[in-house]
């Protein structure tokens, strides 16, 4: 019986047959990166959408050293911040998505397009640390999530640089060539968001965007006690919606494209599945979002003489 | 066997004059093992293994790093145990077998970078200095060639939670058990001045040094605001201040401890401590004979009926000894041309001078005119009986100044010298440019005398805080003050600029252009206006019967 929750009976198959279906199937690991490309205090609902993103992924089970998280300025310890060492997500400060337990690896300056390009290619100095690097192989599932300013075909880093459609299109198919993902979701939060998915030319991508091009997204609801807009409209609604997901559930691709309908974000959230080679209502929130591992226990030995095929 | 391992914590509590409180929390792994011999150490239990297998990796002698918000106000909070410059300080010496330094350092930083969770990957050579006798290894070791010393700081380095996480991670019993579980980001990251250590050293075993062990120590200093809960009494608690109770000592520890400091008053006049104890403690501090009440968690007693200890100081206010050195930094002048740099130490000894090295390290965009270095006491010139000086290179190095003074006792000395600002290349910007640039705190480091005799004995058992800085003689003490970091503008290029020019040129051309081209080759036709509705009819009527139009 398998962890994902289903009470499937041990297949009368062949073992060999029934190992064979254990490794040709999906992904065996998942790997986060989220990133704000935000700086200064009014942009503290760039680093807050981050973080929520953050907090969801690690309760449903990836751990610190899957995710790579990458904030462009510091919100918490703001000389600003009338509570220090906290960001807070809904208003009246009810919940702190910056938490106890939080592990930042590239932080203020170090947040720039090069550096984001060079996680995603694995293209990093000899020196780099682990926790820096994007350790991904051709069996993982990989969640981006990219939050900020943007336009029509470019996301702001900073203030003073931009990364474009299409360079973030030729950074996945690199991906794509050197087998560095299995699945892909890819999330975006800014103005004009669908124009970034718009080059994607790889396989296994799937796209959420919070705008369609020529629509700004919204900002959900200032605290005056901090005197920001604490989140976004789109995040916010995810948030909502993924505090609902368990590791064991069993929503869908589907349910996500539902999230933050037009009257509730105010823009039209879009999505793109036509790269995706499965169905996504067979892609289950969990396959990106946790990190559920497949086990499945067998009474009998199996003797794996032969090289197991894989799908593709 | 197993080499051996020890683990102690303790919490010392000192009530400052103004009314503020000081805490700081050390937490100490000594390991008797050889990471140098080449034999690979592989089984590690207090000892953290990321920082084990970074002395093997990079022959690491000595490693001193702190990450510090906020700055400590010498005036009215007196000396701290362990001072350290805001933003993250990095000195380490390096074992004299390594033969490429620089390149060592280099991947050095980038690995502490990926543990601490910090941009420590921006020390490069333009923030490296060696300074030639202010940090002296405080391990033992006859190494004492300068070359394998490299010191960098980060003002700019911001302290948050995830420099915490990674910190608390490398205790032996992580934050679960002991004096960690009340090391609590949203109490410690409230206050007015917050640092956090590691140093890594050498040490002696016994007094004959025939075997060496290595010495970790966690730090962690935090000054609470009084004004900050909203409470105007002189009463603390720990839970107060930590939001948090003790109910047990760290299992693996051999030895946790509170100290709360009653010097002022043994009585118990000024002050009260509950719940009480009996057990007292003196120690040497900083030239000055304290006393301290001792709570000792590995004892069940400590926590009472209750099984929670809750510590409540409550005091009236009290004078407080001047400090004996202190020191204070600013930029003086205008514009965006010129500059100079002020530094003030104050001896507040009545009858005694002492000597002090000040070290400088001033990054390249400042040129330092070194020629108009002047330093003066109580008006008059001081010449410096010892100048180091290492001038910068435009991109590759800091300006290094290092200069022992000889303070005159009850004096001022200033030390002031011109620089001129650099115009940096528009790459070289960060995305915040008008926020300024920093720069690095000054190092004043000095063998201050003492009113009390020092206690020379090393291995004698002490606690941990008064053991920090090696004591060499008995008639003064080790004493390192930071002054505060600079803030400095430099001339910004207005960076829409080019988004303008393009505009306005692209405008100016297509005017420009549009209109002499449509003088030079319009040409003009007549052209008859269309006639109305009747003649339109009549003209119809004339082409069926072949006759010309109207």
């Amino acid at each position: 019986m398998s962890l994902t929750g289903s009470t499937r009976r041990f297949s009368p198959l062949v073992p060999q047959e029934n190992a064979g279906q254990f490794f040709s199937s999906g992904h065996t690991n998942n790997w986060a990166v989220l990133v704000c490309t935000s700086r200064f205090w009014f942009n503290y609902r760039h680093v807050a959408n981050t973080l929520s993103v953050y907090r969801s992924v690690k309760r449903l089970g990836i751990p610190d050293s899957h995710i790579v998280l990458m904030l462009a300025d510091d919100m918490a310890c703001n000389h600003r911040n009338p509570k220090p060492a906290t960001v807070f997500s809904h208003k009246n400060m009810e919940l702190n998505v910056y938490g106890d337990d939080v592990e930042v690896d590239y932080r203020g300056y170090e947040v720039t397009v090069e550096n984001f390009l060079r996680v995603l290619t694995g293209r990093l100095p000899p020196s780099t640390p682990r926790s820096k690097r994007l350790l991904s192989d051709d069996r993982s599932n990989i969640l981006i999530y990219l939050t900020g300013h943007g336009g029509n075909g470019f996301l702001k880093f900073q203030d003073s640089e931009e990364i474009s459609n299409v360079e973030l299109a030729d950074a996945f198919e690199q991906m794509w060539q050197k087998r560095r993902y299995n699945e892909l979701l890819f999330i975006i939060d800014t103005c004009q968001g669908a124009s970034m998915y718009e080059r994607f030319y790889s396989p296994n991508l799937m796209a959420l965007a919070s705008s369609q091009v020529g629509e700004d997204s919204l900002s959900h609801q200032p605290d005056l006690a901090i005197g920001v807009h604490l989140m976004d409209r789109y995040t916010f609604y995810l948030l909502e919606f993924l505090e609902d997901i368990h590791p064991s559930s069993k929503a869908n691709m589907n349910d996500l494209f539902k999230v933050c309908p037009k009257s509730q974000c105010v823009s039209t959230p879009g999505h793109r599945t036509d790269l995706f080679l499965r169905d996504p209502g067979s892609a289950l929130i969990t396959d990106f979002f946790g990190s559920v591992r497949k086990v499945e226990i067998t009474m009998e030995t199996i003797n794996l003489t032969e090289p197991i095929h894989s799908f593709r | 066997g197993c080499p051996k391992d020890d683990f102690q914590e303790e919490l010392v509590i000192r009530p400052l004059h103004s009314g503020d409180i000081y805490a700081s929390f050390q937490f100490r792994t000594l390991w008797e093992t050889d990471f140098m011999r080449g034999n690979k150490v592989s089984h590690y239990r207090l000892f953290p293994k990321s920082l084990g297998q970074v002395i093997s990796k990079f022959s690491v002698r000595e490693l001193h790093i702190s990450f510090t918000q906020g700055y400590w106000r010498t005036m009215q909070w007196g000396q701290p145990f362990l001072p350290s410059p805001p933003g993250a300080e990095l000195w380490v010496w390096f074992q004299d077998s390594v033969t490429d330094v620089d390149g060592t350092w280099k991947e050095l930083t980038n690995v502490l970078s990926g543990i601490f969770c910090a941009s420590l990957n921006f020390i490069d050579s333009t923030n490296t200095v060696q300074p030639s006798a202010s940090f002296k290894p405080l391990g033992i070791g006859n190494v004492t060639d300068h070359r394998f010393l490299r010191y960098a700081t980060l003002p700019r380095e911001i302290v948050c939670t995830e420099n915490l996480t990674p910190w608390k991670k490398l205790l032996p019993c992580g934050s679960k058990a002991g004096l960690a579980v009340l090391l609590k980001s949203e109490k410690l990251f409230h206050s007015s001045f917050h640092s956090q250590a590691v140093h890594i050293r050498p040490v002696c075993q016994d007094w004959q040094c025939k075997t060496t062990s290595w010495e970790l120590r966690q730090t962690l200093n935090v000054v609470f605001d009084l004004h900050t809960p909203g409470q105007g009494k002189l009463e603390w608690s720990l839970f107060k201040m930590f939001s948090r109770t003790l109910t047990e000592a760290c299992p693996l520890a051999s030895s946790s401890k509170i100290y709360i400091d009653i010097t002022d008053d043994p009585q118990g006049e000024q002050f009260e401590v509950s719940p009480a104890t009996h057990l007292l403690s003196q120690a040497m501090v900083l030239g000055d004979r304290r006393t301290f009440s001792v709570y000792d968690l590995t004892q069940q007693i400590t926590f009472g009926t209750v099984r929670s200890l809750n510590l409540l100081i409550r005091w009236k206010s009290r004078d407080m000894l001047r400090p004996l050195l202190h020191a204070e930094r600013y930029v003086a002048g205008y514009g965006l041309q010129t500059g100079e740099i002020h530094t003030l130490m104050y001896n507040n000894h009545p009858y005694r001078s002492f000597p002090v090295l000040l070290l400088d390290s001033v990054p390249w965009y400042l040129r330092l005119y070194i020629h108009t270095l002047t330093v003066t006491s109580k008006g008059k010139d001081n010449k410096p009986s010892y100048i180091h000086y290492q001038p910068s290179k435009d991109r590759v190095r800091p300006h290094l100044l290092e200069m022992l003074v000889q303070l005159p006792p009850n004096s001022v000395t200033e030390v002031t010298v011109q620089f001129e600002r650099a115009l940096l290349k528009w790459t070289e910007y960060t995305p915040d440019p008008n926020h300024g640039f920093y720069v690095g705190s000054s190092v004043i480091s000095s063998l201050v005398p003492s009113i009390v005799a020092m206690d020379t004995n090393s291995t004698r058992e002490q606690p941990l805080f008064s053991s920090f800085f090696p004591c060499k003689e008995e008639s003064s003490y080790f004493m390192r003050v930071y002054t505060e970091p600079l803030l400095v503008n430099l001339p910004t290029p207005d960076f829409s600029m080019p988004y303008n020019v393009i505009c306005l040129t692209c405008t100016v051309v297509a005017v420009g252009y549009g209109s002499l081209y449509n003088l030079l080759t319009r040409s003009f036709q007549i052209e008859e206006p269309s006639p109305g509705l009747a003649k339109r009819i009549a003209n119809i009527i004339r082409k069926m019967r072949g006759v010309p139009p109207l």
